[in-house]
Parts: structure tokens; C-alpha cells; sequence
């Protein structure tokens, strides 16, 4: 941006919508992986030891891929239910 | 999410970027949206330790799920729309 206030270029404001459009993304990646930890966690980690043992380290990485699978799920029914109801949300 | 798009003043900026951040606040509402029928779903439908993929039944779970929490949803606006109505008119 220029220092008197005045307008953006094209190339800033595209600029500006890719930061924006990164940020956004990296912010719901973000999310996914907060659930992820804490769903994945109460699954697989039932009595916390002193460490991670091998059935646990299985548990967690077959819940995070999982999860990944649901999340997938999840997006596909709302996109469909969502073009269904057009107009009612 | 630590990007508010909610609180953004938009009075004075450029209509290209105007029109641009309504349709990524909307998308992000959407994002928020699937974020937390996930979440619902998941609890309610993927109820053993987890395998080497999600079967049939638990994939049905999570589709009816999805389906369900908005039928209830919209059900529970109108019900509640219906009561607001009547005790307004006591």
C-alpha cells in the first residue's frame, strides 16, 4: 500500500486476497487438527501411562486418518444437503 | 479461527474486496459449520477404536447424521419461532 491512503494496485489487491484466502485455510486446518487431537486422544489414550505404548501410536494414527475420513464425509452430505435447500439458508 | 472476518469494517474499502471477503466469510461460516457437525457426528456415530477405514454402517451413520441434525435444526426453529409468536400475543 502506498503511505498517502489511496488505493491498492491490482497486484496488491490480488496480493491481499491470496494472503487473505491462505490465512483462512491455514485457520481452518488448524481446526481440524484441534478436534482431531482431542477426539483422537479420548479414543486412544483411555489411562495415560508414562508414555505412549505401540497400541496407543496404532490407535492414533488409524484415528487421525479416520477422522480425516469423516471430516470428508461430513463435507460432501452438508455441500449436498446445503445445494438441496437452496435458498433456505 | 484467529482471522475474524466479522468485525471487518468494510464502509471504505475497494467493491472488489468488499464482495471478496463476504464470499470468504461465507465460506468460512460454512467451514465452521462442517467443523462442528463433525465433531457431533463423529461422537455419535464412530463409537469403537478406530480401524483401517470407516465401514459401511458408520459411513451411513455420518451421511444420515449430517441429514438429521439439519432436519432437527430447522424443526426446532420453527417450534421455538412458534412459541415466541404465541407468548408475544398473551
Amino acid at each position: 500500500m502506498d503511505g498517502s491512503g489511496g488505493k491498492l494496485t491490482g497486484a496488491q489487491k490480488e496480493e491481499l486476497m491470496d494472503t487473505v484466502k491462505q490465512q483462512i485455510a491455514v485457520a481452518n486446518a488448524h481446526e481440524l487438527l484441534k478436534k482431531m487431537t482431542e477426539k483422537c486422544f479420548n479414543k486412544c489414550v483411555v489411562r495415560p501411562g508414562t508414555s505412549l505404548d505401540n497400541s496407543e501410536t496404532k490407535c492414533l494414527n488409524l484415528c487421525v486418518d479416520r477422522f480425516v475420513d469423516a471430516y470428508n464425509i461430513t463435507t460432501k452430505s452438508y455441500g449436498t444437503r446445503i445445494q438441496r435447500e437452496k435458498g433456505l439458508f | 479461527m484467529s482471522l475474524d472476518l466479522d468485525d471487518l469494517n468494510t464502509s471504505s474499502m475497494d467493491k472488489d474486496l468488499q464482495d471478496f471477503l463476504v464470499i470468504e466469510q461465507q465460506k468460512a461460516h460454512f467451514q465452521q459449520q462442517i467443523h462442528r457437525l463433525n465433531e457431533i457426528c463423529w461422537d455419535k456415530c464412530v463409537t469403537d477404536k478406530p480401524s483401517s477405514k470407516l465401514d459401511s454402517r458408520t459411513e451411513g451413520c455420518l451421511n444420515n447424521c449430517v441429514d438429521r441434525f439439519i432436519d432437527a435444526s430447522l424443526a426446532i426453529t420453527q417450534r421455538f419461532a412458534q412459541l415466541i409468536q404465541k407468548q408475544s400475543m398473551n
